[in-house]
């Protein structure tokens, strides 16, 4: 090589260093940003770094959490789930049906009386099977997932109206009741079920087969078909997971307020997907994305709407402004990628 | 030779809406040797390979192998019978690593489902460790370089210890260095008992390398030989139909006056670069692969920001601060990676043809569409390029005639220099030998070609002065009397691999 100069070896040092801030800045991004905002909601109100408080933000995001966790592998396997919010309808009303007081006279069942698993299988059930109709359309059919899954977002809600007439299904029992006002161990059960599906998911996509074949598939589709995998069957069965987790967030939701209603979880396929989106998952390239960022992604959101709360903003704005933070979070991915190269 | 037979493919037919992509065509391969596949673009090698793998399955044939008659119908069932193919165009998935990619499909587990990774990094270290690739098994895809990756595709393939291994243009992205690992790595294959099929379009390594050969022209079987009864001229006419005399068209027209001065230029991955660009000449860019070839020219066209330095185009300083501002100052740059950063790949052929140019078809607000169709139309007679209409879909075309259609793109430009990066990979010796015949009719006209090539015959052959590069230097320059293989690669490895052979 010819002699460097001065200046040659003090650009290489200084670039260095930039280098390394940018890997960490890649790296941690988003966990930095979430400290930051932690930081900043403690000295805006006193009130925010309470055990109260903070046990609520988290309750108030574990609906959403459970969805963005299966989302997430969606986006990663580069497909998109919109269905979501309709399933959390759905498995709300028939779950709720299947538990309401066996002495309630005007019950979806009169005089049911099934243990509480019965209701749990159902609602977990409903979201398998509506993610097995997802993944069939997308894995063999091949339509678009967006187009896919806006058919069935439509299509189960109206299921979700047909099946409760569109009246809430009340006067549900305890043990029901219990997975979403309950504690266990002093821990609100949402956030218990959240937290257990998070380490659940995150082994899943990390440590699997499955999950490497998510990544595979997302990242180059064609790379992972002739490497023998089937791709249609490992897409189709990422469909059905999301699916499986939406459907336990339509059985938290009802729990939560003790009663199913076909309306509810109306929107929220989009928050879990601006969660994943903040956390780091790509929606313009696939096999991007972690279980990780999405729940500081959750997090990020709901303290968020904690703070405005706090400082009372008016609910109109908090829409604008994470509005404006979903747009934040894609620009700094862009620019993330950009600085790669 | 004279040992039996691991496959046979018999009356091998394939078609597609309105092509005939294979019709009849035969393939006999030897159990431990290395079978050449020759043919242009579009002559059927890959459909062929294709049918093999069970990405395509054939209209009509037979495939016999290891004297099993097969059905092949996807890619699990041929590894599974010990077929791996290692494909013309690189598939990595870019954000895992390279244990990941190497082993995708069949991850060693420990229990429910769940990968045993550590083993997977051992097993990925001691394969590349014999093969003597030095790569981190950790590495993500996304990190290593065009080589690098092709070097994992090749690991990858010998990995399923197969016992027929598919090669479609294992060399395309790699240097020469890279190539002598790969040979080494095949004569122990091929005496291990391992067949192997290997598609090339360099004449040299099919002579290098190769035991038998097999011709395919136009979809259709023109024989098999062996290797040591070919010539090259032979070979040539086999998979042409006609004798290529001068493979180079190389004239000599008068340099002219300095077209494009480049002065202490710096940027990402190149430093203090100096050179000239003159009229009616072509510049040759050598180098390894990550001596900063590409990065340089992509400085000079604005595609990424330079630290310091001057660029003047006929003597006058031009800032050039995107591709823009190049493509204003008459220069216009055929990129590496066709699919990455060329093709507009779901897009028609004329589409892709006058997309850069589009300026000069307006009319007002409105695209002139006669115009273009007239320019588009002699292009395509002039590049002699295959395609049913102008208005085919580009992905349907070979790859040779896909690179022809670029090159039409930034001719119908008009530009003064023509920036030409690998111009020639991938595509078949016919295509070539026409490319190389606009570049000499191009100069002609007192313009200029800087061409960055990692074949040394094409730079030896086509250009009139030649640059090498090492590390993001500038390491010299040799005029075209006084180049050869040898000096050209003493400086593009710095004398690095030259004393380390010596050793």
């Amino acid at each position: 090589m010819a002699t460097p100069t001065v200046t040659a070896t003090a650009e290489p040092a200084k670039r260095q260093a930039v280098d390394v801030l940018r890997t960490i800045f890649r790296k941690y991004g988003i966990f930095l940003v979430f400290i930051a905002m932690l930081i900043f909601a403690s000295i805006l109100s006193p009130a925010f770094l309470t055990p109260t408080n903070l046990i609520n933000v988290v309750r108030q995001m574990s609906v959403v959490g459970l969805i963005a966790l299966g989302v997430t592998g969606v986006i990663v396997s580069a497909g998109i789930d919109l269905s979501s919010g309709s399933v959390v309808g759905l498995s709300a009303v028939v779950a709720a049906s299947l538990a309401q007081l066996p002495d309630y006279a005007a019950a979806r069942y009169p005089g049911l009386n099934l243990p509480i698993f019965v209701a749990v299988l159902a609602a977990c059930g409903v979201g398998a099977l509506v993610g097995l109709l997802n993944g069939s359309l997308v894995a063999k059919t091949r339509i678009p997932p967006f187009i896919a899954t806006l058919g069935t977002l439509t299509t189960i809600r109206g299921l979700a109206y047909l099946y409760s007439s569109g009246r809430p299904i009340s006067d549900l029992t305890d043990d029901y009741n219990f997975i979403g006002q309950g504690d266990f161990l002093r821990i609100p059960v949402p956030i218990l079920i959240l937290v257990i599906m998070a380490i659940v998911t995150h082994v899943l996509y990390s440590q699997t087969k499955f999950g490497k074949y998510i990544y595979a598939i997302g990242g180059n589709e064609q790379a992972a078909r002739v490497s023998g995998i089937n791709v249609a069957n490992y897409k189709m069965l990422m469909y059905v997971y999301a699916g499986f987790l939406s459907g336990l967030a339509g059985l938290v939701v009802s729990a939560r307020i003790g009663s199913g209603q076909s309306g509810q979880g109306v929107g929220y396929e989009l928050d879990a997907i601006a969660a994943a989106v903040i956390g780091g998952a790509s929606l313009s390239a696939g096999g991007i994305g972690t279980v990780a960022g999405t729940i500081v992604g959750a997090l990020i959101i709901g303290v968020l709407n904690n703070i405005l709360d706090l400082t009372n903003v008016s609910a109109y704005f908090q829409q604008i402004i994470k509005g404006c933070i979903i747009v934040g979070a894609v620009i700094i991915d862009q620019l993330k990628h950009h600085g790669s190269k | 030779m004279g040992n039996e037979y691991v496959l046979e493919m018999e009356n091998i037919s394939k078609g597609f809406p309105g092509v005939r992509a294979l019709s009849n065509v035969e393939l006999r391969v030897r159990k431990g040797t290395v079978h050449g596949l020759m043919g242009e673009n579009g002559a059927g090698k890959s459909t062929l390979m294709k049918c093999l793998i069970g990405i395509y399955v054939q209209d009509s044939g037979t495939i016999t192998f290891k004297g099993e008659k097969l059905h092949i119908t996807s890619t699990h069932y041929a590894l599974s019978k010990g077929i791996s193919m290692i494909h013309q165009e690189l598939s990595p998935v870019p954000q895992m690593t390279v244990a990941e990619n190497i082993y995708l499909g069949r991850e060693p587990l420990i229990w429910c489902g769940l990968v045993d990774m550590p083993k997977m990094n051992r097993m990925t270290a001691e394969l590349l460790n014999r093969l003597k690739i030095k790569i981190k098994p950790t590495a993500r895809m996304i990190e290593l370089s065009i080589a690098q990756s092709q070097l994992v595709e090749i690991a990858k393939a010998v990995s399923y210890d197969a016992d027929l291994i598919i090669m479609d243009e294992p060399t395309s992205a790699i240097t020469e260095a890279e190539v002598e690992v790969l040979f080494s790595i095949i004569r122990s294959l091929k005496a291990q008992g391992h067949a192997i099929i290997y598609i090339t379009h360099k004449m040299d390594e099919v002579f290098k390398i190769t035991d038998e050969v097999t011709v395919f022209r136009d979809g259709q079987y023109m024989g098999t030989e062996a290797t040591s009864k070919l010539t090259k001229a032979v070979l040539i006419e086999k998979m042409v139909g006609r004798t290529l005399t001068d493979m180079f068209h190389k004239e000599t027209v008068g340099v002219g006056g300095v077209m494009l001065e480049v002065e202490n230029l710096s940027g990402h991955r190149f430093r203090d670069v100096t050179f000239q660009a003159r009229r009616g000449e072509i510049l040759g860019l050598a180098g390894l692969m990550g001596a900063g070839r590409t990065e340089l020219i992509e400085g000079v066209f604005g595609v990424t920001r330079t630290h310091q330095g001057s660029i003047r185009i006929n003597g006058k300083t031009v800032p050039i601060k995107s591709p823009k501002d190049a493509i204003a100052a008459g220069m216009a740059l055929l990129t590496e990676d066709r699919k990455l950063t060329g093709l507009y790949i779901n897009a028609s052929v004329r589409e892709n043809m006058f997309i850069a140019n589009i300026h000069s078809y307006l009319a007002g607000p409105f695209v002139k569409h006669r115009q273009i169709e007239k320019d588009c139309e002699r292009m395509r007679g002039v590049m002699r390029i295959k395609t049913p209409s102008l208005l085919e879909i580009i992905k349907n075309l070979s790859g040779g005639n896909q690179q022809k259609v670029l090159i039409a793109r930034w001719l119908l430009t008009d530009p003064d220099l023509l920036i030409l990066d690998e111009p020639t990979r991938g595509i078949d010796v016919g295509a070539k030998s026409e490319v190389y015949r606009l570049m000499t009719e191009f100069v002609k006209t007192g313009r200029s070609i800087i061409m960055i090539s990692s074949e040394l015959p094409e730079i030896l052959g086509m250009s009139d002065r030649i640059m090498v590069m090492h590390e993001g230097d500038k390491v010299g320059e040799l005029t075209r009397s006084e180049a050869t293989q040898e000096k050209i690669l003493q400086m593009a490895t710095g004398m690095k691999i030259a004393s380390e052979l010596a050793a």
